[in-house]
């Protein structure tokens, strides 16, 4: 009851005029955001997060909550309709949204989304509302050790779960956290990684510095690079009764998929660093194992599309869970989230739920009362947003980098900084075509502020032994479901090379 | 591509040394009563990336990864023509905030991409690569009091008519 109480509270926090203005605006936003090919909510959030300092801080996180959750909506309607996923969350969408849209049914395919990502964000709301106090009580009781066993957990995350390259993903966890460590020693005070003497290396390597260089600049030229510049839309119908008639068929053939995809996507989301991305591929994968025609998937099911979009709008719940209660986000979006807040002077973690009540309800709220503002919006701008995908991409590219510019520019206010984002713009274009995965590397460089201490910390408590991870209750066992996970394609190898011997044997 | 590959390798193996060269001006070991010393992080970290590294270097060898089974070139000539036109275009928008300001490159850069890339309508180019500029100008400067970079002395005049309209 007394969970009920709080989210009551923090609902009417959340349609208080400045935030419920703030919701619609921002919703509308990532759907827009979302919706345009190389952007996505990671993007939204990191060109949008240095407009929000003009409002209180629980306000500026629902506006970025907000732009989340639309493009998590939006990022479907580009997949669906140009064949290319509006966000990485959204690739999943392409394999049964797009067949759709070929054969004209482009409107079953944006309905079904709509209406899947609606259920799927429901879900992830009443879960989170229903574990969130329990895992931050949990989470109180974390010290340093704890701390840095989950920070390896989601960089392990990322190696075990990823299926990238491995070299290459630790390659990029590693470069994202040296470059975190630039400036000043947190402990020592004493100057370090001061490349050429440059003085602007002093104040660090924002983390924004990097998110926008990755995603504004490199996989804007990328996108640019590799599709030549030319996108194609097809033609969707739209209708008021198709848009019912629609809604019918989506939910009848798609209920079992969006089932999946909500639960599945929630429990995915809050596995830190994992996000919406694996969630959809996972919820895809699993809707089309138990389909009764499975290889109807891949040729257009509505099934196909609801799964992965049930799953990313919980996914997107879901990661927001363990960057609140234990500091760590699931998904590059939410990383730059927490970034967000430590800059606003919040400290996620454990003791938010404590000393930051309002805020956290006042956000937890805001889902609630987002989803269904995305539901509406989505569903009536749809018609909208394909007109508007059908803006020339060499209107909206130039229009993308001059956000970009702009937004890092007004990020630190030092020039230093924007010619070192488009630097990382430039090397990223590059990393990108060698399949050198980037988000890692992102999240890095948000997780490396808190990873360095907590290891130092840990290691100063135990006199420099090691074992300290492995022997206290929780950091012990986080430590080992890790070290796990890392291992995992090594382990998976090892059993495919033994099966081909056997097999030849 | 294959090439591509083993030469990134070894710029980044490379890179790899240098922050582990920079890492070491500060203690790398242990530290009694201090615990790590500052560049034990930094330098482990960076040691890992070279390890990395040789990995990748193998795993071209043996020709598992797909950058070093490709045989297709990095970027074809058309590839080559849009970084330079597009990538050179943000470098420019970028040298030239010093010089004529952020609102000034800005519009430079829109005109640029508009009407020599897009190959778009001077109405539409015009419109777009004026009016963004302003908005920003009203949006960053007044809203938000976030003054952006005005270049070279001789921008004043504009500037202060502009805040004018603002203040």
């Amino acid at each position: 009851m007394e969970i009920l109480g709080l989210l009551g509270d923090g609902m009417l926090l959340a349609v208080q005029p400045l935030n419920l203005a703030l919701i619609l605006v921002g919703v509308t936003l990532g759907l827009f955001i979302g919706a345009m090919p190389g952007l996505g909510s990671v993007n939204g959030v990191a060109i949008l997060l240095p407009i929000t300092f003009l409002v209180p801080p629980g306000s500026a996180i629902i506006f970025l909550a907000a732009i989340y959750y639309g493009a998590m909506y939006g990022g479907a309607i580009s997949s669906i309709t140009l064949g290319i996923p509006g966000a990485s969350t959204a690739v999943a969408t392409t394999f049964d949204g797009r067949p759709l849209a070929l054969r004209g049914r482009a409107s079953l395919a944006l309905v079904t989304a709509a209406i899947a990502s609606f259920i799927g964000g429901s879900v992830a709301n009443i879960l989170f509302t229903a574990f969130a106090p329990l895992l931050a009580a949990v989470a109180l009781s974390f010290g340093p050790p704890e701390i840095f066993a989950l920070m390896l957990l989601a960089f392990a995350t990322f190696v075990g779960l990823g299926g990238d390259d491995i070299p290459k993903t630790i390659f990029s966890i590693c470069l994202g956290l040296v470059l975190a460590a630039v400036g000043f020693d947190q402990i020592s005070g004493a100057p370090r990684l001061v490349f050429f003497d440059i003085t602007g290396f002093l104040q660090g390597i924002n983390f924004l510095v990097l998110a926008i260089g990755v995603y504004g600049i490199g996989e804007m030229l990328w996108t640019i690079e590799t599709t030549r510049g030319k996108v194609t839309t097809s033609e969707a119908k739209m209708s008021v009764k198709g848009i019912v008639n629609d809604s019918k068929e989506g939910m009848k053939r798609g209920w079992k998929g969006t089932t999946i995809g909500s639960f599945l996507g929630f429990f995915v989301g809050i596995l830190p660093a994992a996000g919406a991305t694996p969630g959809s591929l996972m919820a895809y994968g699993v809707a089309k194992m138990v389909s009764k025609n499975p290889k109807e998937f891949g040729q257009g099911h509505p099934g196909g599309v609801a799964a992965p979009e049930a799953a990313n709008n919980s996914a997107s719940t879901g990661s927001m869970l363990p960057m609140l209660t234990l500091g760590i986000p699931g998904s590059p979006t939410t990383a730059i989230l927490l970034g967000g807040m430590v800059i606003w002077g919040l400290t996620p973690g454990p003791r938010l739920f404590v000393e930051q009540s309002e805020f956290v309800w006042g956000l937890i709220g805001s889902f609630y009362v987002s989803n269904v503002a995305a539901l509406v919006i989505n569903l009536a701008f749809i018609p909208l947003f394909i007109w508007m995908l059908r803006m020339p991409f060499t209107v909206l590219a130039p229009l993308i980098f001059v956000l970009s510019i702009v937004g890092g520019y007004a990020a630190t206010k030092d020039m230093h900084d924007v010619w070192l984002m488009v630097l990382f713009g430039l090397s990223a274009f590059f990393l990108r075509k060698f399949d050198y995965p980037l988000a890692p590397a992102v999240l890095a460089i948000v997780l490396g502020p808190i990873a360095e201490p907590t290891l130092r910390q840990s290691l100063l408590l135990s006199s420099g032994d090691p074992s300290i991870f492995f022997t206290r209750p929780i950091a012990g066992p986080i430590t080992v479901i890790a070290i796990i996970l890392l291992f995992l394609p090594l382990i998976n190898l090892v059993r495919r090379r033994m099966r081909e011997g056997n097999a030849a044997g | 591509m294959r090439l591509g590959e083993i030469i990134t390798a070894g710029v980044l193996a490379l890179l790899s040394i240098y922050l582990m060269s920079e890492s070491a001006e500060l203690e790398i070991g242990y530290v009694r009563g201090e615990g790590p010393g500052g560049g034990a992080w930094p330098f482990w970290l960076s040691a890992i990336m070279l390890v990395t590294t040789v990995f990748i270097a193998i795993n071209w060898v043996r020709r598992t990864s797909p950058p070093s089974r490709s045989e297709e070139p990095v970027l074809d000539r058309e590839g080559w023509k849009t970084l330079l036109f597009v990538g050179g275009g943000i470098l420019g928008f970028v040298a030239l905030i010093d010089v004529i300001s952020m609102y000034g490159a800005m519009f430079l850069f829109l005109l640029y991409y508009l009407k020599f890339l897009g190959r778009h309508s001077w109405f539409l180019t015009l419109s777009l690569a004026i009016c963004l500029p302003i908005g920003f100008f009203f949006f960053f400067e007044g809203l938000m009091r976030i003054t952006m970079p005005k270049g070279m002395d001789f921008t004043e005049p504009f500037f202060n008519v502009m805040y004018e309209i603002i203040y």
